[in-house]
């Protein structure tokens, strides 16, 4: 039998042994895990965040899990992420293509949020910034090509402010209009409606993390008609009216149009109306026109 | 070149890799371009809307695997929408018809059996069978009468999608076949008012100007018309103008706030019905303001008076009818001053306060169209067609161009859009109608039938002189059991006709009757029927279509359809082969053209050596393709070709003049071309000198229509809607399409893209609306009229934006069909039904 | 010392003497109590039958009662974020249980990985596999040191990327990923590798709740200690059989309670003793409150 002091001793380096051996372990695994943890925090740029997520590094600090916000989605949009999926584990997302945000009025899945992951001081909806859509592929969006489209801006539920249209001239055809849509990351949630609905086999417009979608103008620079129209006057007091040398019926509009000519008759290929002549003014006024 | 498909899979697999090395292989490319060469392309109308946008055609291994809007086409330039874009796919369906399914119990028909396939003699005749008992009785009750005055229990109903030929055939086999006029088109549903309004201000149907007014005019106005969704090729057009043209401006006019409106520089939400105050307020501001053109009134222009009170198309023990005081269309003749004088009430503040619009937008509406020179192209479809004053709204429209002389000239003209392929060149043409013979001749008129029976070579007195049911009556006479023998062809009317519940479903379930629906596809309209005819659509047929400005363009057949899908040219043909004339034909009858004893329907309609005049052949392009031609194999001559020609008699041996088309081969070499065509020149600009070689030099216009070539100003009062929101159903339901959609959606929610991008139909209404019944955006609605209800989500924030009181819900859903809550109500002249307004109340599902 | 009765199954005895019910009484109820809850958490998305809404890391129990898991919560804490009440009042409530019926309750009684490691240890003892691979018993308390360190310098919950306890419990409830990979793992390791390697050595969350449980009021009692006649058969079917020693071989004067808070109150010892020598009771039967022992660390 062993004597009971050195049984002591025995059994305390055996303690301090383990103990080390468990946090050495611990401390390797730690720093593994550490760094796996870093390259988790990037979103893959197809999964989106419930509404109410402001901050990716927040929303992984807040978020435990539970899956609450994916229950009371009433559109089956929201999952959670599975082990093998890019998206930090277990945590809420969707994919737009497959089903996009409805933009419920009430919010259920931030109601739903027992750990204020998703921000509940998100009440209306259109504040919601879920993340931008871009219309990333501007040679396959068959509205760029003159096709009558616009599905992503129908479907918008924030229409004629998160996507609007732009008309344009089609040059190739000459005699109709481009109808290209347009989105203003202003009013855009996020919600993927547009990147859902979208007819391509692959889509040309995709909701995108906010980050990765958004440029940023020079600090130094600002848009002058933005800045006056956000104060509501020029900014530098406006000039003294202007004037100008003119002949008779010629007008000059400083601010807008420009040269004003008088009314030249209807514009080309204009048919004569019955009674009408090209020739209906006083030869004096015409030969003081000048014009032939 | 010529490569197996395992050549090409291994090619294929060579170049990808090489791509991948970023090495070029000498040869491979040109390998992989002889795959994309072996496409065989060729020109087609797109199956749609009437703009009639051409499109080219993929095919390969006999199916069709890829479109593209065709660049040589003047209306589109290679452009679609986002239908045509998928045009490929439609014919592709998983559930397509190829079989005849006929209702059977325990083998035999059965009105409440179970569908059962069927071949396709079995088909006929069991329809045979039910064709001959309708006729058989017929023939009892017509016994002794002459020819305006037999009735018929034989109908069908036609569609404004039919190809000319097919149209054609269907109006022969009818009229002269089964001696019944109970043929109609769905084009009654559409575009029946503006054939009223141009009869009675034109004397001959269509519109006077062309697409080329798009580019012309200097003004837009849109009146009940979303061209932004529903032409949108053509909306393109007047975009563009806009755009590009100084001081050209775009009006719009609706119940409602949509697509077109984005365009708008005067945009005007006016209460529903009240589009006629508005107009007769234009009319009496440019009397007022002395803008109307006195040189083109005095020499142009008759002014004419008509009935009014006229009731609403209701059946005729419905209160409203029977408060009625008038009825009818007859016209009298009055004087400037009296039209002057009828209009004198609607000053703009009555417009404003009835319409709702305020005050400055109508007076600078009014001001454009008196405007002196300013070319104003005013446009229409459903808004003012699907009215229940329909023809008056049209005419009261031709009245402000007529005024103001702003008519059949580059940039000026009232402008009637069509919403089918064919509703012009098929429904309107070749006399589909019930009231219709080809070529704008009317069964009503001895000398037409004499027109048609010579033509036809029939003994005098075989086309019946009564107008047959029209589209609406025929619902009503199904179910009252005065019409037994019912074919549908390419169109869905249960899912169309107003009413449902209540006139439409209980005709088609009618023990006494025999319904046969034709269609490529199982829509509700075949779920209604006893037998179901599989049909080949598009491009599985030789084919043509009249688009809205008058443009005929023809199409090959590129495929074959699947399994035993026979087209609807093919099935009106076979069918007839079922009859011996002595089944169909009254020996008193019979015995004016012995010839025709013992001979079939089929013998004396279609091998007539008109229709079979031209034998089998190969239908060959100039790039040296051969195409099929299913009905020329079966029958053995070239029907198409045949029933064209022999439609062209009516265009150049009757006293109307003005509806010449091109023979049929000219056709298959151009991307269409607008009637009337003399001596193989397109007319732009009908009525107008220069353009139209009817109106003789110094003339400048003559509206050859009428007898005495003058357009008719007829008067129209304001007559309210025939169901109005009160305190019960306080609000109002107007329908239509979208843009993702075509019409029921037969067609296009079976393109996964398409029923993606629009899958279900919703309400669009006004939020306060919504919130005032505890609805918001997503959740369910239940839509209820005194006639029906369905359930569908609320949209509040959709494209389109009604006003409080109005509701919109588009119609293409099979799954909610808003015709169970829509009025039968129609406008009493061209039995239109109004589908924009009728009153209804919502609840919270 | 110990005879080894080779040959016989752990538990014969009780059996034998018990019958086979009640040899596995406790085993019976746990089993119960597991696929029970699991049950209430599958019945919304199976049949519509929404009990408890969410899953074991946080829950909504019949749309009112909150419940959050108090290790996923500590961890939230130490990321630096506040959360919201609700989180606070779920995380409070669980903890104020389990400090009562003692922390492992949680391991033994909810956690459906037991299920997977009592098969696995099952599986060992039919197969006589021998340990070939030790871990240290401390390594648990590591990970959980490690979980929360990480957590606070990154201010993510780091330990949830990879925690095989949270992401079964919410993939059998929200869909199956690639989580029964981990499933098959940890039943390899437990079977081949090394006996109760996850739960008893390596579970971070056992740790936890050891920690919480060390003062509760429920614990296991060698109260009829007398009768224990060394079969052993509580040692080979304890999980944490470092736990039994002192309560069961300690002086007279020691107290008969089992102390430790790594004891998950499973009630194996029960099933398996002959001679009801165990039984559970409140901590103050013959046990001085003040007195906690040190466990010993094997």
């Amino acid at each position: 039998m062993s004597i009971p002091g050195k049984k002591t001793l025995q059994s305390r380096r055996r303690f301090l042994e383990n103990i080390s051996r468990a946090a050495g372990g611990a401390a390797l695994f730690g720093i593994g895990l550490g760094l796996y943890s870093q390259q988790s925090k990037s979103l893959p740029s197809e999964a989106i965040r419930p509404p109410g997520v402001v901050n990716e590094t927040d929303f992984l600090s807040a978020c435990v899990r539970c899956g609450l916000c994916v229950r009371d989605c009433p559109y089956d949009t929201l999952k959670l992420s599975k082990l093998g999926e890019q998206v930090a584990l277990g945590t809420p997302y969707f994919d737009a293509r497959d089903i996009p945000c409805e933009m419920c009025e009430d919010i259920p899945c931030v109601k739903a949020c027992p750990t204020g992951a998703l921000d509940p001081e998100l009440t209306n909806i259109d504040d919601a910034r879920m993340g931008l859509a871009v219309l990333i592929d501007q040679e396959a969006c068959i509205a760029f090509q003159g096709l009558r489209c616009e599905v992503c801006y129908n479907v918008c539920p924030v229409r004629d402010k998160a996507i609007s249209i732009n008309r344009l001239h089609n040059n190739r055809t000459g005699k109709h209009a481009l109808f290209i849509p347009v989105v203003h990351s202003s009013d855009c949630t996020g919600c993927g409606k547009c990147e859902h609905a979208c007819i391509l086999e692959e889509a040309a417009i995709k909701v995108l993390p906010v980050k990765l979608a958004k440029g940023e103008l020079g600090h130094h620079y600002r848009l002058g008609w933005e800045e006056k129209q956000k104060a509501g006057k020029s900014l530098v007091t406006p000039d003294i009216e202007h004037k100008y040398n003119l002949p008779e019926g010629v007008q000059y509009d400083y601010e807008g149009k420009g040269l004003i000519q008088p009314d030249s008759g209807s514009s080309t290929g204009s048919q004569r109306q019955p009674g009408d002549s090209p020739f209906n003014e006083s030869a004096l006024d015409r030969l003081n026109k000048g014009r032939l | 070149m010529k490569m197996t498909r395992r050549e090409f899979v291994k090619n294929n697999a060579i170049a990808a890799t090489a791509t991948a090395a970023g090495v070029t292989i000498p040869g491979i490319k040109d390998v992989l371009a002889a795959s994309e060469d072996k496409i065989r392309w060729d020109k087609a109308p797109c199956r749609f809307c009437g703009t009639g946008c051409s499109v080219l055609v993929g095919t390969q291994n006999g199916k069709i695997v890829a479109t593209q809007g065709d660049p040589d086409a003047p209306v589109n330039k290679g452009l679609n929408c986002i239908k045509g874009y998928f045009l490929s796919k439609i014919m592709y369906g998983k559930d397509r018809l190829t079989k005849p399914l006929l209702r059977k119990t325990d083998g035999v028909y059965d009105k409440e059996g179970q569908f059962e396939e069927v071949s396709w003699d079995e088909a006929f005749k069991i329809m045979a069978v039910k064709w001959k008992e309708a006729l058989k009785n017929d023939m009892a009750a017509n016994k002794g009468k002459s020819a305006d005055k037999i009735t018929s229990t034989v109908g069908m109903f036609g569609s404004g999608q039919w190809t000319i030929f097919e149209g054609y055939a269907g109006a022969k086999l009818m009229k002269a076949g089964f001696r019944s006029n109970h043929i109609d088109p769905n084009a009654r549903h559409c575009m029946a008012s503006a054939v009223g309004g141009f009869i009675r201000a034109f004397g001959a149907d269509e519109p006077m100007g062309c697409y080329d007014d798009l580019e012309h005019a200097d003004a837009f106005v849109l009146w009940g018309s979303n061209m932004a969704e529903m032409h949108p090729i053509l909306w393109t057009r007047i975009t563009d103008t806009r755009l590009t043209k100084k001081d050209s401006e775009v009006h719009v006019l609706s119940t409602f706030k949509h697509r077109s409106f984005d365009l708008a520089d005067n945009g005007m939400v006016f209460t529903p019905q009240t589009d006629m105050v508005i107009l007769n307020y234009i009319a009496n501001y440019i009397i007022q303001n002395k803008a109307y053109n006195k040189d083109f009134i005095g020499k142009h222009v008759n002014f004419k008076k008509t009935t009014t009170d006229i009731g609403y198309g209701l059946r005729p023990e419905h209160e409203l009818e029977k408060k009625k005081t008038g009825s009818g269309g007859k016209l009298s003749g009055i004087s400037f001053e009296e039209y002057a004088k009828s209009v004198e009430e609607y000053t703009l503040e009555h417009a404003s306060k009835l319409s709702g619009v305020p005050e400055k937008n109508l007076l600078r509406l009014a001001k454009l169209y008196a405007h002196p020179t300013k070319k104003i192209t005013s446009l229409w479809t459903m808004g003012f067609n699907q009215h229940t004053r329909g023809v008056w709204v049209n005419g009261l429209m031709y009245n402000v161009h007529l005024l103001t002389g702003k008519i059949s000239q580059p940039g000026n003209g009232p402008f009637s859009l069509t919403g089918q392929p064919s509703a012009c060149g098929t429904a309107r043409e070749v006399g589909t109608f019930s009231h219709r013979l080809p070529a704008d001749y009317v069964v009503k008129k001895k000398s037409h039938r004499d027109l048609a029976e010579k033509i036809w070579d029939l003994p005098e007195g075989t086309i019946p002189g009564k107008p047959g049911y029209h589209a609406v009556l025929q619902n009503r006479m199904l179910k009252d059991s005065k019409l037994n023998a019912y074919w549908v062809m390419c169109n869905n009317n249960v899912q169309a006709a107003a009413n449902l519940n209540e006139e439409t479903l209980p005709g088609y379930r009618n023990p006494d009757n025999f319904i046969v629906t034709s269609d490529p596809y199982p829509t509700v309209t075949a779920m209604a029927s006893d037998l179901i005819l599989p049909t080949a659509m598009w491009t599985e047929k030789e084919g043509a279509y009249g688009n809205a400005e008058r443009r005929t363009q023809f199409w090959r057949q590129q495929v074959a359809a699947p399994g035993e899908a026979k087209s609807d040219l093919w099935q009106l043909m076979e069918f007839a082969k079922y009859f011996k004339m002595e089944e169909v034909w009254p020996a008193d009858l019979l015995a004016k053209s012995p010839q025709y004893k013992g001979k079939t329907l089929f013998n004396v309609l279609f091998e007539n050596d008109q229709v079979n005049k031209f034998k089998k052949q190969v239908v060959m392009d100039d790039r040296g393709n051969s195409y099929q031609n299913d009905e020329m194999d079966d029958f053995g001559f070239y029907p198409q070709k045949g029933l064209f020609e022999e439609y062209r008699r009516f265009q150049l041996e009757g006293p109307k003049k003005g509806h010449e088309q091109a023979d049929f081969d000219t056709y298959h070499k151009v991307r269409g071309l607008r009637w009337p065509v003399i001596d193989g020149k397109e007319t732009l600009w009908r009525y107008s000198e220069g353009y139209d070689t009817y109106v003789k030099k110094g003339e400048g216009f003559k509206f050859y229509g009428n007898k005495d070539g003058r357009a008719n100003i007829i008067t129209a009062p304001y007559e309210p809607a025939a169901e109005s929101p009160d305190a019960e159903y306080d609000l109002w339901l107007s329908t239509g399409r979208v843009l993702e959609h075509w019409h029921s959606g037969s067609m296009t929610r079976r393109v996964p893209e398409l029923y993606r991008a629009f899958p279900d139909a919703v309400v669009f209404m006004h939020p306060d609306d919504a919130k005032a019944r505890g609805l918001r955006r997503g959740l369910t609605a239940k839509i209820i009229s005194r006639r029906g209800e369905i359930e569908c989500q609320v949209e509040t924030r959709g494209r389109n934006r009604p006003p409080k009181g109005l509701v919109f819900v588009p119609w293409f859903d099979a799954g909610r069909l808003i015709n169970k809550v829509t009025l039968d109500a129609t406008c009493p002249l061209s039995k239109e039904t109004d589908y924009k307004k009728c009153a209804i109340k919502i609840e919270k599902a | 010392m110990v005879v080894k009765k080779i040959n016989k199954i752990i538990g014969q005895d009780a059996i034998e003497k018990k019958g086979w019910l009640q040899a596995h009484k406790w085993l019976l109820l746990r089993r119960f109590s597991q696929l029970s809850i699991l049950f209430l958490f599958l019945s919304g998305p199976l049949f519509g039958i929404w009990i408890i809404k969410g899953n074991m890391s946080s829950s909504l129990t019949l749309d009112v009662i909150p419940l959050t898991d108090p290790f996923v919560f500590l961890q939230t804490l130490f990321t630096g974020y506040i959360p919201e009440l609700t989180v606070v009042t779920g995380a409070v409530i669980v903890s104020l249980f389990y400090f009562i019926v003692g922390g492992r309750v949680y391991c033994s009684w909810v956690c459906p990985v037991n299920i997977v490691t009592d098969a696995a240890d099952w599986l060992r003892r039919v197969l006589k596999i021998k340990t070939s691979l030790s871990f240290s018993r401390m390594g648990r308390y590591g990970l959980l040191t490690v979980s929360l360190v990480l957590a606070s310098i990154t201010g993510m919950l780091v330990w949830e990327l990879v925690n095989p306890v949270t992401m079964i419990q919410r993939e059998l409830v929200f869909g199956m990923g690639l989580s029964w990979l981990f499933i098959v793992a940890i039943f390899i390791l437990d079977a081949f590798i090394s006996r109760r390697a996850w739960c008893s050595h390596l579970c971070p969350m056992g740790a936890f709740y050891s920690s919480l449980g060390q003062f509760s009021l429920i614990k296991v009692n060698a109260q009829n200690r007398a009768a224990c006649n060394d079969c052993m058969d509580c040692f080979a079917v304890c999980p944490e059989p470092q736990v039994i020693k002192s309560a069961l071989k300690g002086s007279a004067d020691s107290s008969p309670v089992i102390n430790s808070g790594n004891c998950t109150n499973c009630g194996r010892c029960i099933d398996v003793c002959a001679e009801d020598v165990f039984t559970i009771k409140h901590r103050f039967v013959n046990s001085n409150l003040l007195t906690s022992q040190h466990e010993v660390h094997l």
